[in-house]
C-alpha cells in the first residue's frame, strides 16, 4: 500500500474556557489521508471536525500528538508553515467571506503566488487556475470584483486561489453548504475533475452524507472529538455499523430503507465528554435495551472503545468502528 | 405530547372551501433607484385545512417574499396585487385591526433565521404570554401560566423553561419556543420559512418530527418553505416549486420529487443524491448558469437560458401550468406537448 500523504497520530486539541473548563475538541484522533483520494470527514457541528481540519492546516497547535505530511512532522515556525502552505491549501465554507471585496479576481487568485514569492509567469498561472476551475475564458473574469459574479463563481475563484499553487492536498470545510442546490453539484463536479486531472488529494469536512456519496472515496465519522467509524464510502453508507453513523444516515430524508432514528438532546458538549463510550448517553442500543441483552452495558459505561475491524467484513476491508456492540 | 394539550384546537372539518386561496399574487419591490423589481409574478394555489404544502426554490425565487405577502409583512412601498383569501376573507384588503387579530389567531409564521427574534432580556414565559394576553384579555393570571406551560409542552420543552432567558436555551430549543409562540393563539395555518436551515442534522430531524406531529395532532395546515427539496418531499404531501417568481411545477410530493415534469425541478431534485443509489455515486449533478436577475427576467419561459431541453419557441412562448399527471401540473412546453 502507498504511504499516506498526511498522517495524524493520537491528536489532541484543547481549548480552555472561562471558569477553568477545558474543551477537548479533538480527543485522540488517528487518521491517514492517501495521495489522490477524496476523504470525507463527517459529523455534526461541535464534533471537532473543523478543529481537526484547522490543526491539519497548522492553524491550531495540538496539545498532544502530531501531524505528519509526507512522513515529516509539521513544524510551526513561520518559514516552515509558509513552505507547508505551498503544498496544503484550504477552501472555506463561505466564498463571500473568503474573498476581499476590494480585490479583483486576478489579485485574489494571484495572492497565494505573491505570498510564496513566485513571481514568474504569474499571469499565466492565474489564467490556468481560473480556467481549470471552470472560469473561462479567464481573461473575462480577471478584472471583475467578487460582487460582479455569482455565488457559485465566487466559490470557483476561491478554488482557483487554492489550486494556483498546485498543492498536493486541499482541505475543504463545507465547500458547498452556503451554495444553492443547483450550483452545489457544479462545484462538486469541479472538485472531482481536479482530482482526476491534477491528482490533488482532498480532505472534505462536511455534515452532508449525500455529498460524501457524491464525491468521497472514504469516510471518517467523527463524534465528540473522536473518529467513531471509518471505511470506504460504500462500506460505510451501505452497511454502517456504529449506532451513531446509523442514526445520522437514518435521518437523511431520501434514505427510506432505514427507520428514522432521531437522537434526542442536543449536540454534546466537548467540555464534558462522558466516561466509557462517549456516545452511550445518546446511544439507541442503550435506550432500547440491546446493550443489556448483549451483556455489554457495563463496558459501554466504563470502557472507552477503540476503533476495531468489523468482524464480519470482507477480507482486506479497512472498515473500522469504535463500538462495544460491533466486536 | 398529545392533542388534548391544546383543548382549544379545533379538529379540521371536512370542507369544500379551501382554508387559504391565493389568486394571481404579484409582489413588486421598489429598488433604491425607484425601479420596480418583480419578486412574485402571478402565483395561485389553494390549501385545505390540515394540509401541508412544501414550497421549494432557490434563493431569490420569491418564496420568502410570497410568505411575507400572505400576512402582509413586507416593507412599505412594496406593491402587492391579487387575492389572499384566508377563510374566505381577503388579507390584502383587511383593515389593520382585523389584520393584527388574523396574524395570531388564523395564521402565524415562523421565520428564517428566527433564532435572533426572541427578546434576549425577557423570560421565555413572558414572551409566550404576551400574544395570549393580547388576544384573550379575559384570561386570568393562573390560567395564563397554565397556557404557557401547555404551549411549552406541546413543543416538547419542560414547563420550567418558562423561567429561562433565550441565551439559556440551545438553538434547537429556541426554534421550539418560536414554534410555540406561533401556536399561542391556536392558528389554523402555520407558515414555516426555513425553520430548520440553521440547525444541525439531528436537531433538524427533531424539529421536523415536531412539526409533523403538530400538523397531525392539531390539524394544522402548514406551508413549509425551504430550498431543501428532499426535506420537503418527506415532510409535505404536496410540493410547489418556484422559479423566478412563479410556480413552475406542483403536485403530490413523491411525483414532483422523483418524477418531475419540469426540467428545473428535475435538475433541483438530482442535486440531492440518493445515498446508496449507484447513479449518484461519484456523479454530482448540477445545473449550469444562475437564476435570473429579477430586473431582467428572460422573455418566454424564464428558465429557457439554463434549460437543457430548451427549444427555439421557449424564448417566446407563454408558459402556464399544464396538466402533467393526476393533481400534477408543470409549466413547460414539453408537458403541454406530451412526452418526447
Amino acid at each position: 500500500m502507498t504511504a499516506p500523504l498526511l498522517s495524524v497520530r493520537d491528536l489532541h486539541v484543547r481549548f480552555s474556557g472561562r471558569k477553568g473548563t477545558v474543551a477537548r475538541a479533538v480527543d485522540g484522533v488517528d487518521l491517514d489521508v492517501y495521495p489522490g483520494e477524496v476523504l470525507a470527514l463527517v459529523g455534526e457541528s461541535g464534533c471537532g471536525k473543523t478543529t481537526l481540519a484547522r490543526t491539519i492546516l497548522g492553524l491550531e497547535r495540538p496539545a498532544q500528538g502530531e501531524v505528519h505530511f509526507k512522513g515529516q512532522p509539521l513544524a510551526y515556525d513561520t518559514a516552515s508553515l509558509r513552505r507547508y502552505r505551498r503544498e496544503v491549501q484550504m477552501v472555506f465554507q463561505d466564498p463571500s467571506g473568503a474573498l476581499n471585496p476590494r480585490q479583483t479576481i486576478y489579485e485574489a487568485v494571484a495572492e497565494g503566488l505573491r505570498i510564496q514569492k513566485l513571481h514568474e509567469n504569474e499571469a499565466a498561472l492565474v489564467a490556468d487556475a481560473l480556467s481549470r476551475s471552470g472560469l473561462r475564458p479567464p481573461e473575462r473574469f480577471m478584472p471583475l470584483y467578487p460582487y460582479e459574479v455569482s455565488g457559485g463563481q465566487r466559490q470557483r475563484v476561491v478554488i482557483a486561489g487554492a489550486m494556483v499553487l498546485r498543492p498536493e492536498l486541499i482541505v475543504a470545510d463545507e465547500p458547498v453548504s452556503s451554495l444553492d442546490a443547483s450550483v452545489r453539484g457544479e462545484i462538486l463536479q469541479l472538485m472531482l475533475r481536479l482530482v482526476q486531472d491534477t491528482g490533488v488529494t482532498i480532505l472534505v469536512v462536511t455534515h452532508d452524507l449525500g455529498l460524501a456519496w457524491n464525491i468521497a472515496d472514504r469516510i471518517a465519522v467523527m463524534y465528540l472529538g473522536r473518529i467513531v467509524e471509518q471505511g470506504t464510502t460504500e462500506e460505510l453508507l451501505d452497511d454502517p455499523r456504529h449506532p451513531y453513523t446509523r442514526a445520522l444516515l437514518s435521518v437523511v430524508p431520501e434514505v427510506e430503507r432505514m427507520t428514522p432514528q432521531i437522537l434526542q438532546g442536543e449536540t454534546p458538549d466537548p467540555t464534558r465528554i462522558p466516561p466509557g463510550c462517549r456516545f452511550h448517553p445518546r446511544c439507541p442500543l442503550v435506550t432500547d435495551g440491546e446493550t443489556e441483552r448483549l451483556g455489554i452495558e457495563q463496558r459501554c459505561q466504563g470502557e472507552d472503545p477503540a476503533l476495531q475491524p468489523i468482524a464480519t467484513a470482507v477480507a482486506g476491508s479497512e472498515h473500522v468502528a469504535a463500538c462495544h456492540a460491533v466486536d | 405530547m398529545s392533542a388534548s394539550a391544546l383543548p382549544d384546537a379545533v379538529a379540521p372539518v371536512p370542507e369544500r372551501v379551501p382554508l387559504l386561496s391565493v389568486r394571481d399574487l404579484h409582489v413588486t419591490y421598489r429598488s433604491a433607484a425607484g425601479v420596480g423589481v418583480p419578486a412574485v409574478r402571478g402565483v395561485s394555489f389553494d390549501l385545505r385545512s390540515g394540509e401541508t404544502l412544501g414550497l421549494a426554490g432557490e434563493s431569490g425565487c420569491g418564496k420568502s417574499t410570497m410568505a411575507g405577502a400572505l400576512l402582509r409583512l413586507l416593507p412599505r412601498g412594496t406593491t402587492v396585487t391579487g387575492e389572499v383569501l384566508l377563510d374566505g376573507e381577503d388579507v390584502l384588503t383587511m383593515k389593520p385591526g382585523r389584520l393584527r387579530a388574523v396574524r395570531w389567531t388564523e395564521a402565524s409564521i415562523v421565520f428564517q433565521g428566527a433564532l435572533h427574534s426572541l427578546n434576549p432580556v425577557q423570560r421565555i414565559g413572558r414572551q409566550l404570554a404576551e400574544p395570549v394576553e393580547l388576544h384573550q384579555p379575559e384570561m386570568g393570571g393562573a390560567e395564563l401560566k397554565l397556557r404557557v406551560a401547555e404551549l411549552l409542552e406541546v413543543v416538547g420543552l419542560p414547563a420550567r423553561r418558562a423561567a429561562d432567558y433565550p441565551h439559556q436555551l440551545s438553538g434547537g430549543q429556541r426554534q421550539r419556543v418560536l414554534i410555540a409562540l406561533a401556536l399561542a393563539c391556536n392558528p389554523s395555518l402555520l407558515i414555516a420559512d426555513e425553520p430548520t436551515t440553521a440547525l444541525d442534522v439531528m436537531v433538524q430531524a427533531q424539529v421536523l418530527q415536531l412539526l409533523e406531529d403538530l400538523q397531525r395532532e392539531l390539524g394544522l395546515a402548514v406551508i413549509f418553505i425551504t430550498h431543501d427539496l428532499s426535506t420537503l418531499s418527506s415532510a409535505c404531501r404536496r410540493l410547489a416549486v418556484m422559479y423566478a417568481g412563479r410556480i413552475v411545477e406542483e403536485g403530490p410530493s413523491k411525483d414532483v420529487f422523483r418524477d418531475a415534469a419540469h426540467p428545473y425541478t428535475k435538475a433541483l431534485a438530482a442535486a440531492f443524491p440518493v445515498i446508496g443509489d449507484p447513479r449518484f455515486r461519484r456523479a454530482p449533478s448540477g445545473l449550469g448558469g444562475d437564476p435570473p436577475d429579477p430586473q431582467h427576467i428572460p422573455a418566454g419561459c424564464s428558465f429557457h437560458p439554463r434549460c437543457p431541453v430548451a427549444e427555439p419557441q421557449c424564448a417566446t412562448v407563454n408558459v402556464e401550468l399544464w396538466p402533467a399527471g393526476p393533481e400534477h401540473r408543470a409549466a413547460c412546453v414539453h408537458v403541454r406537448e406530451g412526452p418526447r
